[in-house]
């Protein structure tokens, strides 16, 4: 339909329009990332055994920028539920807009948002002692890599809020699963310190992929390789992106607040 | 009176187990009101649902406008304005921003929603809030923006649920004249509404509505009939009096009386008007009972509705 673009692009305006009217909101969404970048770069930084060459806090800052971008999920649930529950989502399916510009909308606001958050936390890494040694196109790249993991995340976050259909129930489902799915990965630690059976769910786990991809990029060989993390990584969040979206869109066209 | 522009045929809607909606029949010629009345968990809204494309029916059809709904839900979108029981306003953005949002998903231009926007705002006596985030708007400054919004495209169908639901009285009588105005330029409205005066104040012709099943509909004033015409009324002093004035109606009319035990008001239909009513007044001279209030009166549609149903409208809460 010719309007996708048009109703998508209203419906991130009525998002980021919020931002500067719940502006605590905002500011604390930023407190968290931050202060996971200080803790994790002060607290673990020293402690965990890298395999030789590679450098503890670049190796772990990586790792929290990736899993801060996957809480991406936690906004759009919570908001998408919010929205059921106040009846706004029967308003938009009352309207003859398009079916998916509610859910484009706000995972392009959510782009946004987040993409501001993944500016500040490599600013304060930068601060404390991370450094880009991929080179321009790496960072840029690896920004890149962000924006696809917001979006990916984002669409699992709009099918869970269209499910579970109540804010506070969202916000947790949003939530829980990623804490162990970020660390069974290799966001914090190298693979080799797990024991054989997490390190074979870990290997194939999306983060470790798409940790893998941004180190590749920010960081760069010869320690970390861009291809073909970055190929894997790309295919799994389009793969998020594709199903999750699919299955977002078909709650939104069932959704009923009660 | 025009054709029926909407009209439902045996609609049904289950969740799970439940049935919510039971084959419910309606038609609404164009420029009416129909008023749909029931308690709780009637199935009002799951009706309204239905109609406005935001839930499959499970069995019969609905035609709105013209429209199948099932078959032509965009076509049924364009042409109707709905207003739900919350107001589904964005709180955070100002009633003007609400407004051109709607009117731009509507697919107006940018500057024919913001005209729109101020047109409404002024309408619905929202234009010195106009600027402030709705969040601190009254509810029933909310309730209008809900409804100002659904009118954003001057529809010619326009469905409320439960328009007045949790207004004060002084939002409420607001409302009515806004429905007013809309009935005047010559929109077709359905409404529901748990309120049996504001069916009988708004509405042309009312579908009574209970277990998913329309089981009555009418006017007014043909729904009161159906439940035995006039009624004579009186209170006794004292609560004591009260059996020996009942057994005295009894003897008059040959119908038991309906007692309220609080106030000692009795009351019982009855066939002959004031002869009926000289009759009962005479009776209680005759036993000493000084009664007040003594007049013939119309029933309510709450008496329509415990005729019906044999039980009161506001008992009816079952889950929605």
């Amino acid at each position: 339909m010719s309007y996708v673009l048009s109703d998508s692009w209203e419906m991130t305006k009525r998002q980021l329009r919020q931002i500067p009217r719940i502006p605590e909101l905002f500011f604390f969404s930023l407190i968290q990332p931050v202060m996971f970048v200080l803790l994790f770069r002060y607290v673990f930084g020293g402690a965990i055994k890298m395999p030789p060459g590679v450098d503890a806090v670049q190796y772990i800052m990586v790792g929290i920028f990736a899993q801060s971008m996957t809480f991406a999920t936690a906004g759009i649930s919570t908001g998408l539920a919010d929205d059921m529950q106040k009846g706004l989502i029967d308003r938009f399916r009352s309207l003859p807009m398009a079916r998916s510009a509610v859910l484009i909308g706000r995972m392009g606001s959510d782009l946004v948002r987040n993409m501001f958050v993944a500016v500040v936390m490599v600013l304060v890494g930068l601060l404390v002692g991370f450094r880009f040694s991929g080179g321009f196109w790496g960072a840029v790249g690896g920004f890149g890599m962000f924006a696809m993991t917001i979006l990916a995340f984002a669409s699992i976050g709009a099918w869970i809020g269209l499910s579970v259909r109540n804010a506070e129930a969202a916000n947790i489902a949003g939530m829980v699963w990623l804490f162990p799915l970020t660390f069974t990965s290799n966001a914090f630690v190298p693979l080799q310190t797990m024991p054989g059976w997490l390190r074979a769910w870990a290997e194939v786990n999306p983060i470790t992929k798409i940790v893998d991809a941004t180190r590749g990029l920010f960081i760069g060989p010869p320690v970390f390789k861009v291809a073909p993390a970055v190929w894997e990584a790309l295919a799994w969040c389009v793969g998020l992106i594709a199903v999750f979206g699919f299955l977002a869109v078909r709650q939104y066209q069932r959704a009923s607040s009660r | 009176m025009g054709e029926d522009v909407i009209v439902a045929e045996g609609l049904v809607k289950r969740f799970g187990k439940v049935d919510a909606v039971n084959g419910v029949d309606l038609s609404v010629p164009a420029g009416t009101v129909m008023g749909v009345l029931g308690p709780n968990g009637a199935g009002k809204t799951t009706t309204v649902r239905m109609l406005t494309t935001l839930l499959r029916p499970d069995g019969g059809r609905a035609v709105v406008g013209g429209h199948d709904v099932v078959a032509e839900p965009d076509a049924v979108r364009t042409i109707i304005g709905l207003s739900g029981q919350y107001a589904a306003v964005d709180e955070y953005l100002t009633g003007r921003e609400n407004l051109a949002m709607f009117g731009r998903l509507y697919h107006l231009s940018k500057r024919d929603a913001s005209a729109r926007a101020d047109e409404l705002l002024e309408r619905f006596r929202l234009d010195e809030a106009a600027d402030r985030p709705a969040k601190t708007y009254s509810g029933g400054m909310r309730r209008r923006l809900d409804l100002a919004a659904a009118l954003v495209v001057r529809p010619r169908i326009i469905f409320l649920d439960e328009p007045t639901t949790g207004l004060d009285p002084r939002g409420r009588m607001g409302m009515w004249e806004v429905i007013r105005d809309l009935v005047r330029d010559g929109a077709t409205l359905l409404l529901t509404t748990q309120y049996l005066e504001e069916a009988d104040e708004l509405a042309d012709e009312i579908a009574i509505i209970d277990h998913g099943r329309v089981i009555a509909r009418g006017t007014s004033d043909q729904l009161k009939a159906q439940v035995g015409g006039e009624r004579v009324q009186f209170t006794v002093p004292s609560p004591a009096l009260v059996p020996k004035a009942s057994a005295a109606v009894l003897d008059v009319t040959g119908e038991t009386p309906e007692i309220d035990t609080e106030t000692s008001t009795v009351s019982a239909p009855v066939r002959e008007g004031t002869r009926s009513l000289v009759a009962v007044v005479n009776a209680l001279d005759r036993l000493g009972i000084e009664a007040h209030d003594v007049g013939l009166r119309r029933p309510t549609l709450d008496e329509v509705f415990l005729a019906l149903t044999g039980r009161k409208a506001e008992d009816g809460a079952v889950e929605r």
